[in-house]
């Protein structure tokens, strides 16, 4: 049996909330938590989750024999990245100065101390931790029914830098401008948690299950260019 | 894109406004006081009562006594988290990375540590280099003695000798990934945050503060976050019992120039 949505379990973090949220969402649809890379290589589409270090992230995915099913589902079908299921697809981190998947092009860096300063010379706390400002930087079937501007909840110590502006989907400021959501082709992936995002986080989470990649504008390769 | 523009209109993180509930054996305790709450004691319908009025996030304080029903707030946090879609923070009685575990397995997105802090700090070191910073908050109970802060236990009847500053900078460096201070002296006089002792903590380390203890009217949530120098602001009675809604105290923020979420 096929499942619709596929929720990689790799060891890493609290999965139950992203699997409640999407069976929220879509009460009829089949979700499941799973490290099986035969039932992510059927499932219809696939939620790519994640919390912790860069490095055990890394290690557990190879652990756990999912590196090619991961690469093969950001290729095929619709994809959703959340937290470090976003920072792993890129090439590098700094966290630990961990080689990642490298499925799209770009680095994953710290929040430099020196400049988490606001206008007023506050100190800015590490991790970003909070509900803060998504900025939608291109139109996408996943901010359907979503406010520029909403509000999602954050916590991280570490932004992706996308090596095609491209792909860059939003971005939110602290205090500087970071990527905070990518997309290219029939991947989407954000560093906020829509699992606890409340009714914004349901929304694109709703947007998700019903999103046909194949019938939007958004197919662009990695080189970003046909997509600025 | 139009980063221009967008900067220049939103660009400033929410303070995190959270009500924090005492829970033993599956039920809320100290009364919580909405109207037409059917069950003044359901931890679900409560937070799903709070989630609707707009709380930033929600704290669990497991007070249960014995070990036999240690297990409720297992079941408490996988029907809340199955149904309120906002970060749950959970303390009380956490021992073990094994308690951790069994805590963020059941839906839980932060642990709150306390006295095992204390009596064994390489479980913070443990827990967050297993599980990420991002999941491990360290409470520390504090109280002035003659010039400085010191960390209590048990609820502050027991010193333990430590300098406040001191160990939550020790926390910090074992991978905490923020610290819920509660001032022993302030809470339940409903007087406010020790703004001292906040502030003092909050400007040692990067981490983010949430302050706790004292709080009785919403000035001193503006207080806590204005001259505290606090990141997130914890209240339990004012907000249970009915005297301020979680929307009246982040109206009251934002009209005082305090970034929220509305």
């Amino acid at each position: 049996m096929s499942v619709d949505v596929a929720i990689i379990d790799y060891g890493m973090g609290n999965l139950r909330s992203v699997s409640k949220a999407i069976e929220h969402v879509a009460p009829s649809a089949s979700v499941v938590v799973t490290a099986d890379p035969v039932v992510i290589a059927a499932a219809g589409r696939v939620v790519f989750p994640g919390q912790g270090a860069a490095r055990d992230c890394m290690r557990e995915i190879d652990a756990r024999g999912l590196r090619q099913v991961i690469v093969d589902a950001a290729r095929g079908k619709p994809f959703l990245g959340i937290c470090m299921g976003m920072q792993v697809l890129f090439e590098h981190s700094e966290e630990g100065d961990t080689p990642c998947l490298g499925i799209l092009p770009g680095t994953v860096q710290r929040f430099p101390h020196e400049a988490m300063h606001d206008e007023q010379g506050n100190k800015l706390k590490v991790p970003h931790m909070g509900w803060n400002n998504v900025h939608q930087a291109m139109p996408h079937p996943l901010w359907a029914g979503i406010e520029e501007g909403e509000r999602f909840y954050f916590v991280h110590s570490y932004f992706v830098q996308p090596a095609s502006p491209g792909a860059i989907a939003g971005f939110s400021h602290y205090p500087f401008p970071f990527t905070c959501a990518v997309a290219t082709g029939n991947i989407f992936a954000v560093q906020f948690h829509p699992e606890k995002s409340q009714d914004a986080g349901l929304a694109l989470l709703g947007n998700f299950v019903t999103w046909n990649p194949g019938a939007s504008h958004t197919a662009c390769d990695m080189s970003g260019a046909a997509c600025a | 894109m139009n980063w221009r523009a967008a900067c220049s209109e939103y660009k400033v993180l929410a303070k995190r406004i959270i009500p924090c509930l005492d829970v033993t054996n599956g039920r809320v305790v100290k009364g919580v006081n909405f109207v037409e709450l059917k069950d003044a004691g359901d931890p679900v319908e409560i937070a799903r009562r709070y989630n609707e009025a707009g709380a930033d996030e929600l704290t669990f304080l497991d007070i249960t006594a014995s070990s036999d029903n240690r297990d409720l707030i297992l079941h408490i946090i996988e029907a809340v988290a199955s149904e309120v879609f906002i970060p749950l923070t959970v303390g009380g009685g956490v021992r073990a990375v094994g308690d951790v575990q069994r805590l963020l397995n059941a839906g839980a997105d932060k642990v709150s540590i306390n006295t095992s802090a204390v009596t064994n700090p390489q479980l913070v070191k443990d827990a967050s280099d297993r599980y990420g910073s991002q999941c491990i908050v360290v409470a520390i109970d504090a109280k002035r003695v003659g010039d400085h802060w010191e960390v209590f236990t048990h609820g502050g009847r027991k010193t333990t000798g430590l300098d406040a500053i001191e160990w939550a900078k020790k926390m910090e460096s074992l991978g905490a990934g923020e610290l819920l201070l509660t001032s022993m002296d302030r809470d339940g006089t409903k007087s406010g945050f020790d703004l001292d002792l906040t502030r003092a903590i909050s400007d040692a380390v990067d981490i983010p503060i949430i302050a706790s203890g004292g709080v009785g009217n919403l000035q001193h949530l503006v207080d806590g976050v204005r001259e505290g120098h606090a990141d997130a602001v914890l209240a339990a009675s004012i907000f249970h019992f009915g005297e301020y809604g979680i929307d009246e105290a982040k109206r009251y923020m934002k009209q005082h120039g305090i970034e929220v979420r509305l």
